[in-house]
């Protein structure tokens, strides 16, 4: 993976720029050491590590506002990170970086549940939100797999979903408002409590720009009152067309599940193998879940499972009780762990109208051949979020570079069939050179002018997102 | 101008020499602040369906199309735009077809924002051309995409002044099989909206909360036996009201959506988007000051559209209110009709627009 040359200027005044720092943050709040700074050095895709230069830790929306100012000031790249489980490497450092960790500052600020709001600290982890608002039996809607570490604040930088999202929409159907810090260290206020603000949706262009527009401090979020229950179906076809086309027909009926989960025959066996969910020997099966009270749950299911009879399934098994509804989704949430027990993966996420579903599942199939790559897919069917997992063996040298060319070649399938690069994850250092695939020069210019607004210099988090041959100009600049 | 393709749009952009007066059906000529002059450039040209997808759920649409002819294609696959879009006719006293892009340029909603989202939300993929005649796309037809900036939602909401839409990707939803409307009467606008609040604050995914001459609708929307079990839980949660039910009424929530109770009111009218509870403080306040005000309650007390005597600036009157007014009709007492949020967005505001309109040509001045 290229990254920019570090920036020597920089490194050369490391002590000055320490000393600036310990000027506004306490002793501990600034790492230094490169024993320490060594934790910073890589997020959860781990094939790529730099530790960056120094990391910070601030504790309050006034001390980012400091270190983003001294940051700016001398002319200092800054990483912003949440808790570093990005799958694509938006938190990837460079040499040369502060990386700033939000993690200290994970304040419930404000609950308001007759106007349906919380305010948080961005620090706070996505499941703690729902954690403090429980006692009300309200939550907050977008779920990603990793929402028991991850912080808010990545999941407005990376406009995170969720199995749940088909109902209740992503980060930024959710999120209301924000402070943000911006990278000369002043201090921005948008959105808040009430639905619409006026003047162009900044809020709108800041969730989702993995983290090169500001930091964002505090976020006022939506919150829902829970549904009363909620029951999962597991359906098993004998080819990935019928299960593909079976999601598009449920799509068509009018009845909206919560999630509609897809896995393929090699993520069956490996979750078989590994968490014993007593799933049955099948090419696909699909995890449709509704909603409700028990009368509304009943009617969803009714004409979900008619559709499904359609579809001659080899096996339909509704679940009787909390126990089977635990045991159909075991299977699901271990998939990425059972996977990974069968070898190293590479994670894709690309999403395609579901209408391709069949067409792409196939050629999928064809390159796994061609590539002698094993893939297992297992996804959000219900909005084409598919998640092909790349099985490859890192000691084997060339594997990962194959599985990575592989990858691109599923990416660019995506986009031919009028899908997308990266449905929830990001595009990071991971996705950044296949930019070009999806947008041209004009696209991707348009994306850059909002970035000039926001950061003049091209320092935060500069080397994402987008091809460096399309920066380079831009952050030489600064 | 009238361009008949994107690539003429893109002509027409490029070659313009004086501002522009961005124009789709020209009903909604009225939002926003005056434009400085401009040569008249029309979207009514750009029409026409490129894609329907109901089993994606997925509508693309050139900009120009008028937004009778799109409700129509979805109509005949039982489909539906989630976010209920409000025709702005009668409060605007305009006329003409509304266009598609006419609305996702003003980001235009109606009762379903509070559940479903706004325009915006809706919104999956654009394409535009910028102020100095670059076609642009972002998004796509897919409902899931992080790939680069969320362009799509900067465009809606933009009101021309970032670029030109040309065409537009939504993703869509099947109508509901019934729709149910509890309303409760006899309450003052606090206790209108505690009711709403309640009601929204429950597990029946309530789809429409409104509030106006005492009475507040509440509105569940999907299969059948679902509404008559909501319809009961309601009932239940507000039984020491005075409650009726009404069945698949949509007159009545096309009155909500199009602010019917004060659209015939003489004055200023006002947009304002507020904390739900602000909403009744802020009118009990303009009582509390003798001035002669008429509300409307939408989104459970977060939107309230109000007439006012003109030459009376309800900026002026908000004070410990979060949220922001505009005016949509009358002077307002010779206030701006839309500003940013505050100094530093305006700031952001201005060099966006500087960027992606750099002669300054498009719709000029009416974001302020």
């Amino acid at each position: 993976m290229q990254m920019p040359i570090p920036n020597a200027d920089v490194l050369s005044k490391k002590a000055h720029i320490i000393r600036r720092l310990l000027d506004v943050l306490p002793p501990e709040a600034v790492i230094s050491e490169p024993n320490e700074t060594r934790a910073y050095e890589c997020d959860a895709l781990t094939a790529y590590r730099c530790p960056p230069m120094l990391a910070v830790l601030p504790d309050s929306t006034p001390q980012v506002s400091d270190i983003l100012r001294i940051c700016f000031e001398e002319g200092v790249p800054v990483v912003p990170r949440g808790s570093g489980t990005s799958l694509a490497g938006g938190a990837m450092p460079t040499a040369d970086s502060v990386v700033l960790g939000v993690a200290k500052m994970n304040d419930v600020l404000e609950t308001d549940y007759e106007n349906r709001i919380i305010r948080v600290q961005s620090g706070r982890t996505n499941l703690s939100v729902s954690g403090a608002v429980e006692e009300e039996d309200f939550f907050y809607a977008p779920d990603p797999s990793s929402q028991l570490a991850c912080a808010i604040a990545g999941n407005i930088g990376m406009n995170s979903g969720g199995a749940h999202c088909l109902k209740y929409g992503v980060t930024t159907n959710n999120l209301l408002g924000v402070t943000m810090v911006m990278m000369d260290g002043e201090v921005a206020e948008i959105g808040g409590a009430h639905l619409d603000a006026p003047g162009l949706d900044l809020l709108g262009v800041i969730c989702g720009s993995e983290g090169q527009l500001g930091v964002v401090t505090e976020a006022t979020l939506r919150i829902l009152h829970k549904p009363v229950a909620a029951r999962p179906v597991l359906m098993a076809f004998d080819e990935n067309e019928v299960a593909g086309a079976c999601v598009a027909d449920i799509i068509k009926a009018g009845v909206l599940p919560v999630a509609i989960e897809f896995m393929d025959r090699l993520c069956i066996e490996a979750t078989e193998n590994f968490a014993h969910a007593g799933y049955p020997d099948a090419e696909a099966l699909l995890i449709v879940e509704v909603e409700g009270s028990e009368i509304e749950i009943e009617e969803q299911l009714e004409k979900i499972i008619a559709i499904a009879k359609r579809h001659d399934p080899v096996e339909l098994r509704e679940s009787k009780s909390d126990e089977e509804s635990a045991k159909i989704w075991l299977g699901r949430k271990s998939a990425f762990g059972a996977v990974g027990q069968i070898g190293d993966y590479m994670c894709l996420d690309g999403t395609i109208p579901v209408s391709e579903l069949p067409y792409v599942l196939r050629r999928i199939g064809e390159l796994s051949d061609e590539y002698g790559l094993q893939v297992g897919n297992v996804f959000h069917a219900g909005d084409g979020n598919m998640h092909p997992l790349i099985l490859f063996d890192a000691n084997k040298p060339g594997d990962l570079e194959l599985c990575e060319k592989m990858g691109a070649e599923v990416l660019r399938l995506c986009v031919e069939v009028g899908g997308c690069l990266t449905g929830e994850h990001g595009v990071g250092i991971e996705k950044r050179d296949l930019m070009f695939d999806q947008y041209n020069p004009d696209d991707i210019e348009a994306q850059l002018f909002v970035k000039d607004v926001f950061d003049p210099k091209w320092l935060l988090n500069a080397a994402k997102v987008f091809p460096l041959s399309a920066t380079e100009t831009r952050r030489n600049a600064s | 101008m009238k361009p008949m393709n994107e690539n003429e749009l893109a002509q027409a952009i490029k070659s313009a020499g004086k501002p522009l007066r961005i124009v789709g059906g020209g009903t909604r000529q009225a939002l926003g602040n005056d434009v400085d002059g401009g040569v008249k450039l029309s979207t009514a040209g750009l029409t026409g369906i490129t894609l329907l997808e109901p089993a994606a759920l997925t509508l693309v649409v050139r900009a120009g199309t008028p937004l009778r002819d799109v409700t129509a294609a979805l109509d005949a696959e039982n489909l539906q735009l989630p976010f209920e879009p409000m025709d702005h006719r009668e409060l605007l006293k305009s006329w003409g077809d509304t266009t598609i892009g006419g609305v996702a340029a003003c980001n235009i909603s109606g009762p379903r924002r509070i559940q479903a989202g706004a325009c915006r939300d809706s919104m999956i993929g654009v394409r535009f051309v910028d102020g100095a005649g670059n076609i642009v796309k972002n998004g796509g037809r897919v409902m899931k995409n992080v790939t680069g900036y969320d362009l799509v939602k900067l465009m809606g909401g933009s009101m021309g002044t970032l670029g030109v839409i040309s065409e537009l990707s939504f993703k869509v939803q099947p109508k509901p099989e019934r729709q149910a409307t509890i309303t409760i009467h006899g309450l003052s606008d606090a206790e209108g909206v505690r009711v709403l609040s309640r009601a929204l604050g429950s597990p029946n995914d309530v789809t429409g909360a409104a509030f106006l001459d005492g009475t507040g609708f509440v509105r569940i929307e999907g299969l059948s036996k679902s509404v008559a079990f909501r319809t009961d839980a309601l009932k239940t949660i507000f039984k020491d009201h005075e409650v009726s039910v009404m069945d698949n009424d949509l007159d009545a929530w096309r009155g909500i959506a199009n602010a019917d109770a004060i659209a015939g009111d003489d004055g200023s009218i006002w947009r304002v988007s507020v904390k739900p509870t602000d909403g009744p403080k802020l009118v009990q306040g303009l009582r509390d000051a003798g001035i002669a005000v008429n509300a409307q309650y939408d989104w459970g007390g977060g939107l309230v559209y109000l007439s006012l005597p003109d030459d009376l600036n309800l900026r002026d009157h908000m004070d410990g209110i979060s949220g922001y007014a505009s005016v949509l009709r009358g002077n307002g007492g010779g206030a701006m009709r839309i500003t940013s949020q505050n100094k530093l967005t305006a700031q952001i505001e201005k060099q966006m627009r500087a960027r992606f309109d750099p002669r300054g040509i498009l719709n000029t001045g009416i974001m302020g």
